[in-house]
């Protein structure tokens, strides 16, 4: 093969002192190729893109264009060297045309009448469609990604970068999207796309690089390999962890999720027709590529989110009797006994404020229940004392604001202020986020003790070696699609790897 | 009302509209690069005493003393000392990141201290309250127009009887409206305040962007400042902070025009004549609404005529928050720092 267009040599790159998002990746991309870079949430894909177009720097190794050493230090870098990315978050100004957006930061020399004839020449060359007086608010997403790519060769682009370009297309999109993309590719161009999605993988690229946990697992070329060569190595070896999972008998059901959907403010489906019971004395783990729709069915459940009509949540305790707890307020659920620990990823987001110390914090959920208009703190002082006392959370002070706290601890105040409201069903999310091997097991500990009380609880994880050893059953999302409900005894890693990146067909 | 009555009132609001329009220009070209200066109350003393105390020290050294020499001195002075207020907002806004309100806010009150400081000073060398006095240097200002002052019946007299920097003002709207829109760098400024990531990836310099429009911006607002003390109260001052009012009007006259510096060649006016219509509106209307409104007496109604600005400004706003056309909204990284490194 001839000289690689961008080759990455010993690439490394962390976050902080912890996350090490790339490490020692080498990567070559080719002229007239489409490469696929495939991996789970996390691998460091979109990371060591962006190395290359100029939003970071790696901490070590070497990138060479066309066999020379360079330095990217910025996105106008990487242009100069005729590298583009496409985000997969668009990078346009709302309020301008398309030209427009062509247009800003160009060289005065390229007058707006020659950049528009040069732009419909690329339109013509490479069957793209594009209004160039239509305003950014007035297009769709297909188009905006269309104006990206269009802008993007404008400026110059050899390599073209790719983050999750069918993500928000319908299949008619995507399909004009791959024919284009093959235009390019007999043109010359080098082009890389970072997806998750096997199907279209396995019908557009080439090669394919997979990264999994920041590292080049390896680069295979299409008709060498299949779906299930690249699950695993997407999803990697099984890892035997020791997690206690009891079985407990005498199983009621608690929440029974009836066709379930929420739409997003652009009017999609993000939560589409789910089904499932959650049962008491069990944890159900809930699998998905990040956006599946996990956040939004667990906020559905606590009222957070509007549900589409036909949605319907029962819910069945002893202790509260039966209801329907769609079109409830999240106070009235709150009350039954439902509670939700989401630890987003900057941690602090949800549920705690950082200002405050463990006290306060536990009193934002429980200062309703004193009499009278001010706050009687020695309750949830008490409680607070007893959070820090059982779960070990290390802090100098009840009134230390939590913010100042280390990320395990601020996650155990959350989770444990949840357990000690005495919940029926127990929502977290990505309780483990960012924490250390002893932690995360504090917490999965905690998990199955509520469970050996008869809480039903739901899990949503990352780790898919977490979710196989604690669940007693895994339900895998797939765009905001129930994709699968598996036993989590005898799930294997690749089913639920499967099933999170290949959404089933309609029967 | 008489038609004297009207050309004084028109020719008032006339007077009052230049100070807040330059005001309103600076503070658009700041915007719409994303800055929110609050300082602009601030940034006009400190323009209107820079050229107040240049014309006084210019006045009381020389023994003859030339008005445009005077007027060119106070012209540069003001530009200076106002861009560097305009560097002190944008160093700490742009390059240490602090919050841009609680910046513009304290801009306002450092302004008005060292107004007043110098003001006071001054009246003390001069020899008291309200003695200040740079009569020279203000007619320099004040000059009417050759050939147009003094023709043309009502309109002309409404029109022509202003110094140069009424005039001024208006090229200048319709200037950077035009730059604004119509060039390059005012495209590339726009992307700026829009979202600066998005400027940032196409290659556009952020933070100079910001310094040059917080540093032009700043520059035109104390012109502002300079055309209220020696066009407006004619070369002298008093240390009652009677700028910061306009200065705010100035904030809201941006929101008013939507961005639109074209905008504020008559809604400068508007504000003008809605400022000035409690001595203006003639006294059988103030009788006729009192009876109305059960009002022990009419000059009650004046007190009501003053808040006309504010209610104009109220019901624009609530206005324009029905208007759904993007275009006419805030520029969408208003107020927000930018950093780069954020995920």
């Amino acid at each position: 093969m001839s000289e690689a267009a961008v080759s990455m040599r010993h690439i490394s790159k962390a976050f902080g002192k912890k996350v090490l998002a790339n490490k020692d990746v080498d990567l070559d991309i080719y002229h007239g190729e489409i490469l696929s870079l495939l991996g789970e949430n996390g691998s460091g894909k979109t990371t060591l893109m962006n190395m290359l177009s100029g939003v970071y720097y790696p901490d070590e190794g070497e990138i060479f264009i066309d066999g020379k050493p360079v330095s990217i230090a910025s996105p106008k870098d990487a242009y100069d060297l005729g590298i583009g990315m496409i985000h997969q978050h668009f990078k346009l100004i709302d309020v301008f045309t398309a030209l427009e957006n062509i247009l800003i930061g160009l060289p005065k020399q390229n007058s707006e009448k020659k950049c528009r004839k040069e732009v419909e020449d690329i339109c013509s060359r490479y069957g793209f469609e594009l209004d160039l007086d239509k305003k950014i608010y007035d297009m769709s997403v297909s188009e905006k990604e269309t104006l990206e790519i269009v802008k993007t060769l404008y400026r110059g682009a050899d390599v073209l970068i790719l983050d999750e370009p069918t993500a928000v297309l319908t299949p008619q999109e995507i399909r004009r999207l791959f024919e284009i993309l093959r235009n390019m590719k007999d043109d010359g161009k080098a082009i890389v796309i970072i997806t998750h999605k096997l199907n279209e993988v396995m019908e557009i690229s080439d090669r394919i690089t997979v990264l999994r946990k920041g590292e080049n697992v390896g680069t295979v070329l299409k008709t060498e390999t299949n779906e299930q060569q690249l699950t695993e190595m997407m999803v990697g070896e099984k890892v035997v962890l020791n997690i206690a999972r009891d079985l407990v008998e005498d199983k009621a059901k608690r929440l029974e999720v009836k066709h379930l959907s929420v739409k997003n403010k652009e009017d999609k489906l993000v939560v589409d027709d789910i089904s499932f019971d959650l049962y008491s004395g069990e944890i159900l783990g809930i699998a998905g590529i990040s956006g599946s729709g996990q956040k939004e069915l667990l906020e559905a459940i606590m009222g957070l989110q509007k549900c589409e009509e036909g949605s319907s949540v029962i819910y069945n305790s002893t202790a509260h009797g039966v209801h329907e707890l769609v079109g409830l307020s999240t106070k009235e659920i709150i009350q039954f006994g439902l509670h939700l620990a989401f630890v987003p990823e900057d941690r602090l987001g949800m549920g705690l404020v950082g200002n405050m110390g463990m006290t306060d914090n536990v009193m934002l959920k429980r200062y309703r229940k004193g009499s009278g208009p001010f706050l009687h703190r020695k309750q949830p002082e008490a409680t607070a004392q007893k959070i820090k006392d059982e779960l070990g959370v290390l802090t100098p002070d009840l009134d230390y604001p939590v913010r100042r706290l280390s990320g395990g601890n601020v996650q155990k105040i959350l989770v444990g202020r949840e357990i000690n409201n005495k919940p029926t069903v127990l929502m977290t999310a990505y309780a483990v986020r960012g924490l250390d091997i002893n932690t995360s097991y504090a917490i999965y500990n905690l998990l199955n003790e509520q469970k050996k009380k008869g809480v039903a609880v739901i899990y949503v994880g990352e780790d898919l070696d977490v979710l196989l050893a604690l669940s007693d059953r895994i339900m895998v999302l797939c765009s905001g699609k129930l994709n699968g409900m598996l036993d989590g005894r005898s799930a294997s890693k690749e089913e639920v790897g499967y099933l999170m990146t290949h959404l089933k067909e309609e029967a | 009302m008489g038609v004297s009555q009207i050309i004084s009132w028109f020719v008032a609001a006339i007077t009052f509209g230049t100070v807040i329009m330059y005001g309103c220009i600076g503070e658009t070209i700041n915007q719409k690069a994303g800055g929110l200066n609050l300082g602009v109350p601030g940034v006009m003393q400190i323009g209107g005493i820079a050229s107040l105390a240049c014309a006084f020290l210019y006045e009381s050294s020389v023994s003859n003393p030339s008005p445009i020499v005077g007027m060119l001195l106070c012209l540069l002075s003001t530009l200076i000392a106002s861009a560097l207020a305009g560097l002190l907002y944008s160093f700490l806004t742009v390059t240490l990141k602090v919050n841009q309100n609680v910046t513009g806010l304290t801009l306002t009150i450092f302004g008005t201290g060292v107004a007043n400081f110098f003001g006071g000073n001054m009246m003390k060398l001069s020899g008291g309250v309200g003695t200040i006095s740079v009569a020279v240097t203000s007619s320099a200002f004040r000059a009417k127009l050759p050939f147009l002052f003094g023709r043309f019946g009502t309109v002309g007299s409404i029109l022509f009887s202003h110094g140069w920097m009424v005039y001024v003002a208006l090229i200048m709207a319709f200037l950077i409206q035009y730059f604004l829109n119509r060039t390059r760098t005012g495209l590339n400024l726009r992307a700026v305040g829009e979202n600066p990531a998005t400027a940032d990836a196409a290659g556009i310099n952020v933070t100079r962007y910001k310094y040059l429009a917080s540093l032009t911006g700043s520059m035109i607002c104390g012109l502002g400042g300079l055309f209220y003390v020696m066009d407006y109260i004619k070369g002298t001052w008093a240390n009652d902070s009677a700028i910061e009012a306009l200065g705010w009007l100035a904030v809201a006259l941006v929101i008013f025009t939507s961005w639109k510096p074209k905008n504020a060649t008559w809604g400068a006016y508007l504000f003008g004549l809605c400022y000035w219509a409690y001595i203006y509106i003639p006294m059988e209307i103030s009788r006729f609404l009192a009876a109305k409104m059960k009002l022990q007496s009419a000059t009650y109604m004046q007190n009501l005529y003053k808040m006309l600005p504010y209610i104009v400004t109220i019901v624009v706003l609530c206005a324009v928050s029905k208007r759904k056309k993007k275009e006419n909204l805030a520029p969408s990284s208003l107020g927000q720092s930018y950093f780069r490194e954020e995920r």
